[in-house]
Formats: C-alpha cells, structure tokens, sequence
C-alpha cells in the first residue's frame, strides 16, 4: 500500500528534513505513524507551528505556542504526550529542538 | 549634536560604548550610557563561588573603572524605550533622552517567579539559582552545610544564557561532593527539558558517557510545572514527580521588563534582530547586542565579544547611509568545567556543531576541543583576568569569526 510518507525524507529521528515539503496529508500521515489521531486542538498548535516556523524560521517553543494561542501548558502536554516541543515539530514537519552542545 | 544612546552597562554595552567612543566623530556625538546597578559582574564566575573555588569578591568591580571617559553615564532604571519616536524614558527624574542610535544591552534576567510555587517557603532555604550573584552566594553556604540526599538540578525552560553552566554545575559537584566524601550518601539528578544532557551529535558520541561514569541520573524532556516547597518535590506538566532535599534551579531567564512594557520584544522579551547584522528587524537605528538580543546562539560573554566589532562597523555604515555588511557567525567559545581540575573546550557557530581539533592555533593548540583535559581547565581560569582586561580595553587576540582550520569539521 502506497502512502503519503513514501516520497518524504526523514533524518535518523523521524524529523522531515526539508521543512518546505509538509503539506496537512503528511502531518495526518506522520501523526498516525506515532499513534496519534489529530483533532481540531492538535491542529490549533500545528497551525501555529507551521505560521510561527514561516516567520522566524525555526521551531517554536513550548512558551511561543501558550502565549500566543488559547493552548495552556497542560493541555499541550496532554495533546502532545511526552514532549510536545519535539512531537509536535515532528508531526509539523520542522526540525527537533537542539541545546547549543 | 547627535546622540548615541546605549542601555545597559554589562559586558555587551560596555564593550559597545568603548568602541564607538574610538569610532565617532566626538565633536559630533555624544555617548550616553544607562544601567540601573553601579555593579560589574564576572558571570561565568558565579559557577565557581558554591564550591568556594571563587570568592564573592572576585567576580565584582564598579562599572565606572570599565567606562571610557567622554561617555555620559546615567544611574536609572528605564521606564520606556519608544523607537517610533526615538525617545527613551528613563524611571529617574521622567528624563527623556531623545535618540539617533539606539543599542539595546540590557542582558538577561532570572525569573523564578515564571514557575509556579519556586518563590514559595522554600526559596533561597533548600531552592537556589546560581545564575545571579546573591543566588551563588548563598548557594555556597547551602552546599557547605549539605550532608548528602538527593540534590536536583533543573533547567526550567530554554534559552538560558550560558547553556553549558548547568552541565558544569552537576560535574563540578559530583567531584565536590567526593572530595567532602559525602559521595556516596548523594544522588546527582539533571532534569532537562531537551532530548539528552548532549543534544548535537558529535558532543553526545564524544561526552555522551560523561553522566554514567561519574553516576548522575539523566531526566530528559522534562519540563517544570511546579515546585511543592512543603514536601520537597518538584512536578513536570507530565506529571513526573522528582523529590528533592537541595533544588539548583535554573529559572526561566528573559529580557527585561522594560522590554516588555515597551512592547518591542518577543514572548521572552528579547529584541529581534537580523542574526547576521544585529540590526532590529523592525526599527534600522535599533541595535540589540549581547543577551538581550534573540539570535539563535548561546548567551555568553565570548559571544558579544565576538559581535561587538562587526556591530560597530555596521551601526557606521547605517549612519553614513550604506547598508550594513558585516555578518556575525554565531561563534561561540565556552569551556566546559569536567571536575577535577579538568575542562572541555568548544568552538562553533550558527552552522557547524562543537567539533574536534586544537585552538587557537590550528594543529598546535595549546587547547584540545572536544576533549577533556588539565589545560582546557587553566584556559577557563586565565579567561577572568582576559575579561577584566577586555573590559579595560585591552585588546583580546581572538578572531571574530569561526576558524575552520585544525578542525574535523
């Protein structure tokens, strides 16, 4: 079965390496891979990620995203269970979060 | 006369008003500075003071001995910064200073107050920060009377300037510990909100075994909801709980309020600026330098040496109407304090991660980059009187940008 993921390039973590080649189908794609059905609150912070990538040309962190929707801290963990920096850049297509070393 | 106005007397903005009191035209400009504390600290010297390898007194000096002569300097807090009118209020006396350049240094703070219940009972008691002096201070006492039990060090959120200090901190207090021989009656916890203690690949192959070899407890991708300071635990928005006897933490850091009622920052209140020129995005005679600034590299001293030059070029050449040319890299250089009397040296910028190979002279050294050694530590040691020079106006012979040379890139 062919599916909207073959075509896309992932580094060793699951990370899309070419941000730009995202579209919603592969978000849904990448999402169900990691066992994860989107509703419309996943999308409020995938949407925000993708606009907030466009502007600044990185990943936002988890206190871009609260600050500037109606997602609290909570609830975002509770979206994104066990790191929702990293699984929601993953499933937005961006880059994983890095520390200087 | 036309004004050139900095705001913050730190390490960015004394470095910034030592340069353009040698580039302007002085019949032409008047330097005026601002900061709200007469006090200058040696940052990277707050690491040292808890184990007494520093005393207090070593990492403080008055701003004034740093301050060139013909810079008019302001003891104030800033009430207001309008770069729509090129107008700054300052809290003292309402005075307002009208502006033709702007450079914003005005740093970084620590905010404990950004995470629920850590300003609680147990503040400054059994929780301390060491990224401010009063916190290293106290700390020292804490960690003198420390008789072992679980001693937790958290990062709250990233950024936090100097992203190497809390690796140093627990490493530093592995070997204390042992040296107190209360080794063995202490658990070592690091709990991180990034993916691993080594998140660039190369470091994590090389350093990645540094937390099992000396027994610290890795939590990653934790990140901080709450401080119960009655029962001595700490609680992750995924509800991982961590008991603590002593809690180092390192408070969300942001810029200054100012920013933040000026309405000119980002969600952290650091300016944005083009991370190439450090010329704000918004506003072409704005500059943001050193920590308040929101580029994408680590917030050190070794930082804003390296942009200070390139900013000064470009702030003249956007007086005398070219565009600014110059580009930072985004060079760092920190040494990594190991324990016993041993450090790890990194170089790298905005595109390539810390590397091996040898500094500053490519296949000599004397430092080893990427590697743990005696000499790298003597380097961290020699890098206070480098900065207290530097700070005078002795000239550091480092190269701005990231030399590729000698590396394994």
């Amino acid at each position: 079965m062919s599916s909207v993921l073959d075509k896309v390039k992932f580094d060793s973590e699951g990370f899309m390496t070419d941000p730009k080649a995202w579209t919603k189908e592969i978000g849904e794609a990448i999402a169900a891979s990691e066992g994860m059905k989107l509703s419309a609150r996943h999308w409020v912070v995938i949407n925000f990620a993708r606009k907030y990538f466009e502007e600044n040309g990185e990943s936002p962190t988890p206190r871009n995203i609260t600050k500037n929707s109606d997602v609290t801290t909570k609830e975002l963990y509770e979206l994104f269970p066990g790191g929702p920096a990293k699984l929601a850049a993953k499933v937005s297509g961006l880059g994983k979060p890095h520390g200087c070393i | 006369m036309k004004t050139f106005l900095i705001l913050g007397a730190g390490t960015a903005g004394t470095l910034m008003a030592r340069t353009m009191a040698r580039k302007l035209d002085l019949r032409e400009w008047k330097i005026i500075i601002v900061d709200r504390d007469e006090k200058h600290y040696y940052q990277p010297g707050f690491l040292f003071i808890p184990f007494g390898m520093y005393k207090p007194s070593d990492v403080v000096k008055t701003k004034t001995s740093f301050l060139p002569r013909h810079v008019e300097v302001i003891w104030s807090d800033i009430e207001k910064i309008e770069p729509e009118e090129n107008r700054v209020t300052l809290t003292r006396g309402k005075q307002v200073i009208q502006y033709d350049e702007l450079v914003i240094a005005t740093g970084v703070e620590i905010r404990p107050d950004q995470t629920e219940g850590m300003l609680g009972a147990g503040w400054q008691k059994n929780i301390f920060d060491f990224y401010t002096y009063a916190g290293s201070v106290k700390l020292a006492e804490a960690l003198k009377r420390f008789e072992g039990g679980r001693l937790v060090v958290n990062i709250t959120e990233m950024p936090v300037k100097c992203p190497v200090a809390p690796l140093e901190f627990i490493f530093l207090a592995d070997w204390y510990l042992r040296k107190r021989g209360i080794r063995n009656k202490t658990e070592l916890i690091y709990s991180t909100p990034l993916p691993d203690a080594f998140t660039k690949p190369r470091a994590n192959a090389k350093l990645g075994d540094m937390f099992k070899l000396r027994g610290i407890t890795l939590e990653a991708e934790y990140a901080i909801g709450s401080v119960d300071a009655g029962k001595n635990i700490i609680s992750s928005y995924d509800g991982r709980e961590i008991p603590y006897d002593l809690l180092v933490s390192v408070p969300t850091n942001m810029g200054v309020e100012a920013i933040e009622r000026s309405g000119i920052g980002d969600d952290l209140n650091y300016i944005q600026v083009d991370k190439g020129t450090l010329q704000s995005k918004r506003w072409p005679n704005v500059w943001g330098v050193g920590d308040a600034n929101n580029i994408p590299a680590s917030k050190a001293g070794s930082v804003t040496h390296f942009q200070h030059e390139l900013v000064a070029a470009n702030i003249l050449a956007h007086i005398a109407g070219k565009t600014p040319e110059e580009i930072f890299d985004g060079h760092s250089l920190c040494y990594i304090e190991s324990g016993r009397g041993k450090a790890i040296l990194i170089d790298f910028n905005y595109d390539y991660e810390p590397v091996e190979g040898t500094y500053p002279i490519p296949g000599i050294g004397p430092f080893q980059l990427l590697k743990e050694t005696t000499i790298n530590h003597w380097g961290k040691l020699i890098f206070k009187p480098m900065y207290w020079g530097m700070m005078k106006g002795i000239n550091v012979p480092l190269p701005s940008k990231m030399s590729k040379a000698g590396k394994k890139l």
